[in-house]
Parts: structure tokens; sequence; C-alpha cells
């Protein structure tokens, strides 16, 4: 409504209120065996594209040839975009007979002017296998060096810590078991105790029919205490805190706060790396117990339902079902889970390059590999230790 | 509604009945919580010119450009740009709008995922209906016509130096051939030599291309070389909207402090002689004479 009348008022103000473009378009007329050429309308991207008609008009360019005689006084607006395309047309030369007037040959002389330099778009080769798995193995090599490197200097790391434990970066490691260990109490505490429940219905209908049912508190203890319960904290922190750890130390490279750490002297192994894996280490055994707990409440709960096991029999047959070792086993795996997850997740942070396609990659990579680790170091420590606590 | 509104003694200057505006701000209040940024703002820009936009740290200059390409609503009052309110536009309006003008970013914004090629292609690209050989062909043009050349081409953002992320972020800027052009702290952070450069290219543009340019700078010596009218922010709203010589004119503490300091000094000798039919109108962009550059401009050759 008021918009309208607003645009009218304004006319004489603003000569060109979002005029519309006028079309592009070629007219040919022949006299006496010559052909002349009049280009009309406005030949600039914006134009070309709105009528979808470049190729075409390129096409059009093309059968007219550079011969003929060419009249852009009825052209409206010229850009480079629409002087290329007759440049092209022409044979990178102006025409003989050519009608144009000042700002128009201006703008030919700047297309004229353009050196290549034998720039060509190359495509970088994306999916050539042999390519593909000479990068891979190469990155692999690079990145494992470069993990070396890094446990090193987090020994290195730790002594200096040890040697002057009132200098050491305490503030860090308090906030990141906050923000790793305590705020990561609801997710874990959900999964554990909804995987709890799951395992326990699907062990019950099985035990039930060999009169087994008194085993549901074996299979519980030990599955949950032995490895699911180190193993889904594990996953959930490594999904949960690795993206997080990479991200930041990430964005730090993107916005050079990297740098400046070092150049003021702060070690990135000391301050950023061993802090994390600290709290990693002290939050992920704690994680663990309460994921085993409440795992444990889980099982107990649906035992109750199907099984009509008690709480307090469940309760009292656990320290006969599950000998200790393997609750020790469980902590310490949370340990060294912790350590990994913590380590990967840093290694990706500081392989990002400053640029957003990197970020995105880095912690995706963080993510899948810190998952992976923590199911192979679970592999290992169940062939190491398959003495102790069975 | 005219220019005699805004500013109100233009003694001898500008005809105004011959400018036409092309962007019109009106009683603009900006406020981000209880911070005034904007209050009672008014300012009017016409086609050709260069207007410069000065004041003094966090006197909002940034905000204002932010404001008037649409990336902050204002709190109230109203900004047209070529006559339309963007508050009322559609949605195919305002990109037809959008391809009109062209913003270069403080600090370049360039796309950190794609090469100095791409970067200007996009806009181009994102037309969807030109054929690719002749988008990069344009594209190389204008990475040419900043002053880089197809070496640079395949660089990425994170391997250019300041003064390129400038010239990269200018070329995609101008890619659709905008008849608007923002420029925000265009020489901020460059060597004197870069921005000298600079400046000499963005006259040669807007001798070619006819643009019309509105540039926040701080640069005091870019100011003078290339502003046909130079607006002070100060207390909330545009102070004056004038050229130089008139604005030194003016007794208020920014000003003097700004313009008649020693480094103000310094740079207003650059201004060449006044002529006695008072400056140069800003109506005729094509004109050389309306440039103040009597070394005579080269196109940018780094």
């Amino acid at each position: 409504m008021p918009a309208r009348g607003l645009e009218s008022r304004l006319a004489h103000h603003f000569p060109h209120p979002l005029e519309s473009l006028s079309t592009p378009a070629i007219e040919v007329t022949r006299a006496d065996g010559a052909a002349t050429a009049h280009l009309r309308g406005d030949w600039t991207a914006l134009a070309l594209s709105d009528c979808h008609r470049a190729r075409a008009l390129r096409h059009e360019l093309h059968t007219v040839g550079a011969d003929a005689q060419w009249s852009l006084a009825g052209l409206g607006r010229l850009d480079h975009v629409g002087a290329q395309l007759m440049w092209q047309a022409w044979g990178s030369k102006l025409p003989e007979r050519l009608e144009a007037n000042e700002a128009q040959r201006r703008v030919f002389g700047r297309v004229a002017g353009l050196r290549r330099e034998n720039w060509k778009k190359h495509m970088v080769d994306r999916f050539n296998p042999v390519t593909l798995l000479g990068a891979s193995i190469l990155s692999m090599l690079a990145q494992l060096a470069n993990g070396v490197t890094m446990l090193g200097q987090l020994a290195f790391d730790l002594l200096r810590f040890a040697r002057a434990p009132q200098r050491g970066p305490w503030r860090e490691i308090s906030a990141n078991i906050y923000s790793i260990g305590y705020k990561a109490l609801g997710i874990t505490a959900l999964v554990g105790f909804l995987i709890g429940i799951v395992l326990s219905y699907l062990s019950a209908n099985q035990l039930r029919i060999f009169g087994a049912s008194i085993f549901i508190v074996n299979i519980l203890g030990m599955a949950v205490i032995r490895e699911l319960g180190p193993v889904l904290a594990a996953i959930l922190i490594a999904g949960r805190s690795g993206s997080a750890i990479t991200a930041q130390i990430g964005v730090m490279r993107v916005t050079e706060e990297l740098d400046a750490m070092r150049v003021m002297g702060i070690s990135h192994g000391f301050r950023l790396i061993m802090p994390r894996v600290i709290a990693l280490a002290v939050a992920m055994p704690l994680l663990v117990a309460w994921t085993d707990v409440m795992a444990l409440s889980g099982g107990m709960l649906a035992a109750h339902f199907q099984l009509n096991i008690s709480a307090a029999f469940f309760l009292r047959a656990l320290p006969d079902a599950v000998p200790v070792a393997n609750l020790w086993l469980g902590l310490g795996k949370g340990v060294v889970f912790g350590m990994l997850i913590a380590l990967t997740a840093c290694h990706f942070g500081l392989r990002i390059q400053p640029n957003t396609r990197s970020l995105g990659e880095g912690t995706t990579a963080s993510v899948v590999t810190s998952i992976t680790v923590v199911i192979v170091a679970d592999a290992i420590f169940a062939i190491l230790f398959k003495d102790v606590g069975i | 509604m005219n220019a005699a509104a805004i500013a109100p003694s233009a003694p001898g200057g500008v005809q105004p009945d011959q400018r036409t505006t092309v962007i019109e701000v009106r009683h603009l209040v900006k406020r981000f919580g209880e911070a005034v940024v904007h209050d009672d703002l008014n300012l009017d820009v016409y086609r050709g010119e260069v207007l410069s936009i000065v004041g003094g740290s966090g006197s909002g200059k940034t905000v204002l450009l932010r404001q008037i390409v649409g990336l902050e609503r204002p709190t109230s009052g109203t900004i047209r740009v070529f006559g339309e309110d963007l508050k009322t536009l559609g949605a195919a309006a305002l990109q037809a709008l959008r391809n009109r003008w062209g913003l270069q970013f403080q600090r370049g914004a360039l796309f950190s995922a794609l090469s100095v090629i791409d970067n200007i292609a996009l806009p181009l690209r994102e037309l969807r209906t030109l054929p690719d050989d002749l988008i990069c062909q344009a594209s190389l043009l204008k990475l040419q016509l900043v002053g880089l050349s197809a070496r640079d081409a395949d660089k990425m953002p994170s391997d250019l130096s300041g003064g390129m992320i400038k010239r990269v972020a200018l070329a995609r800027a101008l890619a659709l051939e905008p008849e608007l052009v923002f420029l925000d702290e265009p020489t901020a952070g460059l060597d004197p030599m870069a921005s000298d450069d600079y400046v000499a290219l963005i006259r040669e543009l807007r001798r070619e291309l006819g643009l019309t340019v509105v540039m926040v700078t701080h640069d005091l010596d870019t100011l003078v070389a290339l502003s046909d009218r130079v607006a002070v922010l100060a207390d909330h709203k545009v102070l004056a909207a004038r050229p130089i010589r008139e604005l030194v004119r003016i007794d208020h503490p920014f000003i003097r402090e700004y313009f008649l300091g020693e480094r103000g000094q310094r740079a207003m000798q650059a201004l060449p002689p006044a002529p006695a039919a008072g400056p140069a109108s800003p109506a005729h962009p094509a004109s050389p004479a309306d440039a103040p550059d009597p070394a005579g401009p080269q196109p940018g050759e780094a």
C-alpha cells in the first residue's frame, strides 16, 4: 500500500528505482550482401543470467562472425562478462567495422588486456584410487609420527608438572573436569540406565528357558563392569568432548591464538594438551563408575519385573558373581580411554588448517578416530587380561 | 527531502537539484540494549560520488554501514537504497537490489575454503546460468583489475598478505559490477605504498565503472585523496556531510582534533588548491577533473 505510493512520489528523485534489466538481443540486417549486427539491451552478467540465454547468445554471436559490421549504438549497459562474450566471438580482436562509443571501447580495452599467464582451471584428482591410497598412507605415517611426538612431549610435560606442581595449570584442569566430567553425568546416566534395561530384558527370556534366572547377576555384572561401562562412557565422551576439544583448539588456530601463545612462550603441550589429558584421566574412571551404577540399576529394575529377582538379592549376589578385579580393570580402562581420547582430540585440533573446511574435517576425523582407538585399546585389554578376574 | 535539509549551509557548493540520491537515511535510531549508537541520524549519498564516513572509535561507522546493507535492523527510522526501503521488499526484489551493490568487509571475509579465483567467481556462479569458462575469464579480469595477476588465482585466502586480501575482497565485491560499493576500512593495516596503490585503484575503477562509493576509513591520507564529501559521525548523528574544505570550517571539538591536528594538517596539504568556482560537483563521475588528483592516476601495479 504505502510502498506503492512512495515509489511514484520518489520517481523523480530516484531515476532508476530497481529498473528491470532490458533483455540482451542481436538483430542482424543485410543490405547489399553485407551483414550488420545491431546489439540491443543490457549485456551484463545480471541481464544475461536473467534471460537464461548466455549460451544461445554466444552461439548467435559466433554465427554472425567478426567480419560483419557491428553496431553497439543501441546497447544499454555493457560489463566485462558481456564484453567477453563478444570478444570471444570476434576471435580476440576488435572487428574492423565496429560502431562503439568511448566507454564501450574502454571496456574492450580491459578485456583485451587480460593476461592469462597460462592459468588454467585445474581440477584436483580426488577419485583416483592410486592417488587416494598413496595420500592416505602418507597422511597416516605423518599422523603416527606426530602422535608419537605428542606422547613424548606429554611425558616431559608431566615430569615438569610433577617437579613443580604449584606452578601447574590447576585452573585449566579443574575447568576441564567440570565441563568434560560433571556436565556429562546426565547423558551417561540415561544411556547407561537404558542399556542396563535392554540387556536385562534380552537375557531374562533365555535364562528363564534354562531355569537359570540367578545367572542374570553374573551376566549383567560381568558385562557392565568389565566391558560395557568403560566402552559406553568412552564412546559418549569421545563424541561429546573429543569433538569439542578439537573444535576449540582448531578455532584457536584460525584466530591465531595458538601463535600468540607460542610468542608469549606458553607451551601448547603444557597448557592445552596436558590439562585435558589429566582432566580426562581423572574424570573418565569416575564416569565409568557412574555408568556402571546406572546400568546395574537399570538391569536390576528389569530383573525385578521379568525374573522376580529382588534388588537386595541382586546386590548380595553381585560380589560373589563378579570378582573385584573386574572393577579395577574397568576403572583402569577408563583412565586409559580418557587419555587416548584427549590425545586424539588434541592431535586433530592442532592439525587443523586455518580454513572452515579443515575445521569440519578435523572434528569428524577426531571423533571417528578416537572411537576407533578406544575399541582397539579395548581389544588389547581383553587379550592382555584374559586370565584376570574371570 | 533533498540535501539542503541535512547539510543546511552548503555555501556556494554543489547544485542539489542536479544530484540523484542513491542512499537516503532518515531519522535513524539504533540502540543495542541501553547503548545508543545512532540517534536521529540523517544522511544522503549521491550517484557517482565518493562519500567517506569518519568518526571516533565506537561512533557506529560500521554499524551504519551494516544497517544500510541490511545486516542489522534499525531500531527505528528509514533507510532507502536506490529508492527502495529494505524492510518492505520481497525476497526477489531484495536479491535484485543486493546484486546492485558490493561490500568489501574490513577483514576481507573471503571464503577460506575457496581459492582466490573461486571467491571472485562465486557471485557470478550464484547466478547459475552463465557458462563456466566465461565466469573464469571474467573473474581473472577482475583479479587483474585490482592489480593481482593470474599467478595468484589458485592461492588460498590463508596464504595471502593483508593487502592482497583487501584486493581480492574488492575484486569479489566488484564481480557483478555493481553501481554502489561499500568499503569498510579499505586501507587499514596496509603500508603507505600499498594504500597509495589502493587509492589509485579506487580512483581508476570509479572512472571506469562509474561507481558510487561509500567508505568508512580512519586513514586521513586516503580520506583526503578520494572523498568528494566527508560525513562526520559524532554525538550519535551525522554532524555534517560536506567536502573537506568546508568541513574544517565547522567549529566542533572532534573536527578540530581530527582534521586540524598535526596529522590532519599534513594530510590536508595534499588537497589541490581551491578552485575559484567552488568544489567540483560530484554529479559527473565520468569527468576526470572530478577526482582531486594532481599526479594523474595509474591502476595499481602490485
